[in-house]
């Protein structure tokens, strides 16, 4: 059959099962998107800049488990997608961008909308691609997608010249076209690893469970609840491992780390073993590292061996599929209980419903905390959210415990404020059986919004939750702690974002007092198609417990409880 | 005195490393590894590049100042590329190892040309060019004594200089070699474009 490239990058995304593709057409793509009039099994989401193309890829992506695929024109159109292509990056998330490029003739020449894409993209992305013979285009997208959802995954960027989407060849589909030598995706745990670790566990008087993002990403939650359940040890979640395992389960504290639960917090810092699976010490997560965890002993088992011995040194790394490892360690791993531990880890986290926000009163403010949590109440706990970056991110990890994998979305690794709103429409494409939530801030919110348009003309049912604190409220609270109060660039001048929603066709309601979000919640779900909340809440209010940069993780400055003075 | 094999000196604050690296033998893989260095903040001594017996692998040495960071980190992020084929760092075993220097000093004057002569018996070097004003002594050895030659010319006067970077092999029988066999697909084209610019 002859084909043009245009059509085989099509043909090969038919093949590698794709349904949905985020973009915006420019010069040098369009070839690529006249072929898609051919093609029209594959749905084109046209977005209003390509950043939202990326993040919806990547929502899509964290939302399925599948590769997200975004398409850019040259120029300008890759290097919107860029801090995209850097969230993905750093948080594993395996998507594919295709961009175009000037002709082969024309490159190194500063032709019209010409830039060197995989130079710009090769720190942010696992792998790229410039494709220069129409013949490997095949082979190269197969890679592409190879290596996106494979081992770590990650975001990887073919870049294909407009003459080599226009050149015609006889195209027969390459059944395995993967030709990577260096190319070794994962492995299994070595005999005396397995035996080193078991030995830990058994010896291990106050453990306690690291779990990341991994889980999901290795389909390892079953074996993390069976370990956790056999040995009696406590689960820690990190702040994209949330659904790794049920919040409501007795076993799991909750998040960790800067604004992580205060008993998850102590516990690692009192612990004596550490099980890291599938995390990776990220500096949110540990605080000071000269004093992390100075007691425990260490095993690290991720998939990445260049995770191992990185930030914080193990006794015991094992770099290896999760899954794998665990299903190799489970049958030798001891029952056991923890009373003491536990009855510990419980007086903090008794401790700490002291000082809850939940449990005070707080008179006529509408605070963030009572708005996620309502939320959570409302939506029964069940609907996949897409957070922001600031404040309610934070909020949403602490008051929205969830129950399954993969339903909580969010920007850890790079925090990508504007990653909310778009990424949300990209989960709602992945899983449109699901009550998908945007809860993002007024700031971030405004980064991304003309993605309002795309969410309006694709008739997308996600519900957009704004918290509006009138600040850039993240931001503020390291003003008010480290910086005396200079609020400076941080207070907003907002839009009516009412106003602003209904202009682009999108039903919203504004809330002002508590007693309203259970109807703001039952009014979103009534809409068919997109609709917005606006959420009136305290201007300064503050995310507790909080490790400052750099700090302890033991010194948290925590909420006082009814009646103590604020420590600062 | 060339073939015999000697264990570098190592200081506590300047311990280098060895890596050897294979890689697939297609434009841009050196970019990637220079990128991957400057991102991770890994400093390169030296770093080589050259084709092997197998034209489609081609072999890195790279040198590294390893009181920034473990050898071993940095190989496991060189294995993460995914055109490195295979990464060992050679310097916890036995390995030869050798850099070469074209070295051009002052021989201007009876005492110098005597002097550059007298080097070059006692170190493992040449006199490869000469003439009335300058004479081009080259070298090929192990590191430290490349060094140690150029200190000892230094007072003669070097006017100019090149060295190659380290290469470096394991001894014995523990060959590092890829099994890997070229795409049959892989054909040149008209255009005389490679298989593709990675
Ligand atoms: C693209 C980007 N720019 C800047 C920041 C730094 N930053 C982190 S949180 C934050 C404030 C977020 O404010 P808002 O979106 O209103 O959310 P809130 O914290 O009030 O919930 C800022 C500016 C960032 N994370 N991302």
């Amino acid at each position: 059959m002859e084909l043009t490239g245009a059509e085989i990058i099509m043909e090969c995304l038919l093949r590698e099962g794709v349904e949905v593709m985020f973009g915006y057409p420019g010069g040098a793509i369009l070839p690529t998107y006249d072929a898609m009039t051919r093609y029209p099994q594959i749905h084109h989401v046209l977005v209003r800049h390509e950043q939202g193309a990326s993040h919806m890829a990547d929502g899509y992506a964290r939302a399925t488990g599948r590769v997200g695929v975004a398409i850019a024109t040259s120029g300008p159109g890759a290097t919107n997608l860029v801090t995209g292509l850097a969230t993905a990056m750093m948080d594993s998330s395996p998507i594919v961008a295709i961009t175009g490029q000037v002709a082969r003739g024309a490159i190194g020449s500063d032709a019209f909308q010409e830039t060197d894409v995989t130079g710009v993209t090769l720190p942010v992305t696992k792998h790229n691609y410039l494709v220069s013979d129409v013949e490997e285009l095949a082979y190269v997208i197969q890679e592409a997608f190879y290596i996106a959802r494979t081992g770590r995954p990650g975001p990887v960027l073919v870049d294909v010249p407009k003459d080599v989407q226009n050149e015609k060849i006889e195209f027969v589909y390459p059944e395995n076209g993967i030709r990577l030598p260096g190319y070794r995706p994962a492995e299994q745990a070595a005999e005396d690893q397995v035996a080193a670790a078991i030995e830990m566990i058994k010896h291990a008087q106050r453990p306690i469970i690291l779990a990341g993002h991994g889980i999901m990403m290795g389909r390892a939650t079953n074996e993390l609840r069976e370990l956790s359940e056999k040995a009696g040890i406590p689960v820690a979640l990190t702040l994209l491992g949330k659904g790794a395992m049920p919040e409501n389960h007795p076993m799991v504290l909750g998040m960790m780390g800067m604004h992580g639960a205060a008993a998850c917090n102590y516990a690692i810092q009192e612990s004596d073993l550490l099980i890291a699976l599938g995390m990776r010490f990220d500096d949110r997560v540990t605080g000071n590292l000269k004093t992390y965890a100075p007691g425990a002993h260490k095993i690290h088992i991720d998939i990445d061996p260049s995770e191992i011995n990185k930030n914080v040194k193990v006794d015991l790394g094992i770099s290896g599929d999760v899954r794998t490892v665990l299903a190799q360690l489970l049958p030798r791993v001891e029952v056991q209980q923890h009373p003491d531990w536990i009855a510990r880890i419980r007086d903090w986290q008794e401790d700490a419903d002291e000082r809850d926000i939940l449990h005070h009163n707080t008179g006529e403010h509408l605070l963030g905390a009572q708005v996620i949590n309502d939320l959570w109440r409302f939506t029964n706990g069940e609907a996949i959210t897409v957070t922001d970056v600031g404040q309610h991110q934070m909020l949403e990890a602490q008051y929205y415990p969830h129950q399954r994998p993969a339903t909580m979305i969010t920007s850890g690794g790079l925090g990508t404020m504007g990653f909310g709103l778009p990424a949300a429409i990209g989960a709602k494409f992945g899983r449109p059986n699901e009550e998908v939530w945007a809860i993002v801030g007024d700031g971030g919110f405004q980064m991304t919004m003309a993605e309002m348009a795309t969410a309006a003309q694709e008739n997308v049912d996600v519900n957009i939750a704004i918290l509006n604190n009138g600040f850039l409220g993240m931001v503020r609270q390291w003003q008010e702690f480290f910086y005396e109060e200079r609020y400076h660039a941080t207070p907003m001048f907002n839009p009516d974002f009412c106003k602003l929603s209904e202009a682009f066709g999108i039903p919203a309601m504004r809330v002002t007092h508590r007693n309203q979000i259970e109807e703001s919640v039952a009014f979103a779900r009534s809409v068919k198609g997109p609709a917005l909340v606006e959420y009136a809440i305290e201007k300064e209010d503050i995310v507790y417990p909080m490790v400052p940069a750099g700090a302890d993780l033991h010194n948290m400055i925590r909420r006082p409880k009814p009646g103590e003075v604020i420590q600062k | 005195m060339t073939d015999q094999v000697l264990t570098p000196v190592q200081t506590e604050e300047h311990q280098k490393h060895t890596l050897v690296a294979l890689v697939e033998n297609k434009p841009g893989v050196l970019n990637r590894i220079a990128s991957l260095f400057r991102r991770r903040n890994f400093n390169i001594d030296s770093l080589t590049v050259g084709r092997t017996h197998r034209p489609h692998v081609s072999r890195m040495t790279i040198v590294v100042d390893s009181t920034q960071a473990n050898p071993n980190l940095i190989a496991a992020n060189l294995l993460k590329l995914v055109n490195v084929i295979e990464v060992r760092v050679i310097s916890t075993q036995p390995h030869v190892s050798r850099d070469l220097a074209l070295i051009k000093v002052r021989t201007d004057s009876p005492e110098s040309r005597n002097h550059v002569t007298e080097l070059c018996d006692r170190y493992p070097a040449r006199i490869v060019d000469i003439g009335p004003e300058v004479a081009i002594v080259e070298i090929a050895s192990q590191e430290d004594i490349v060094e140690n030659l150029i200190e000892e010319l230094r007072p003669i006067g070097i006017v100019e200089m090149v060295r190659t970077g380290v290469v470096a092999m394991g001894r014995g029988i523990r060959i590092q070699d890829s099994e890997y066999e070229p795409p049959t697909k892989a054909k040149p084209t008209t255009n005389g474009y490679q298989r593709f610019s990675v």
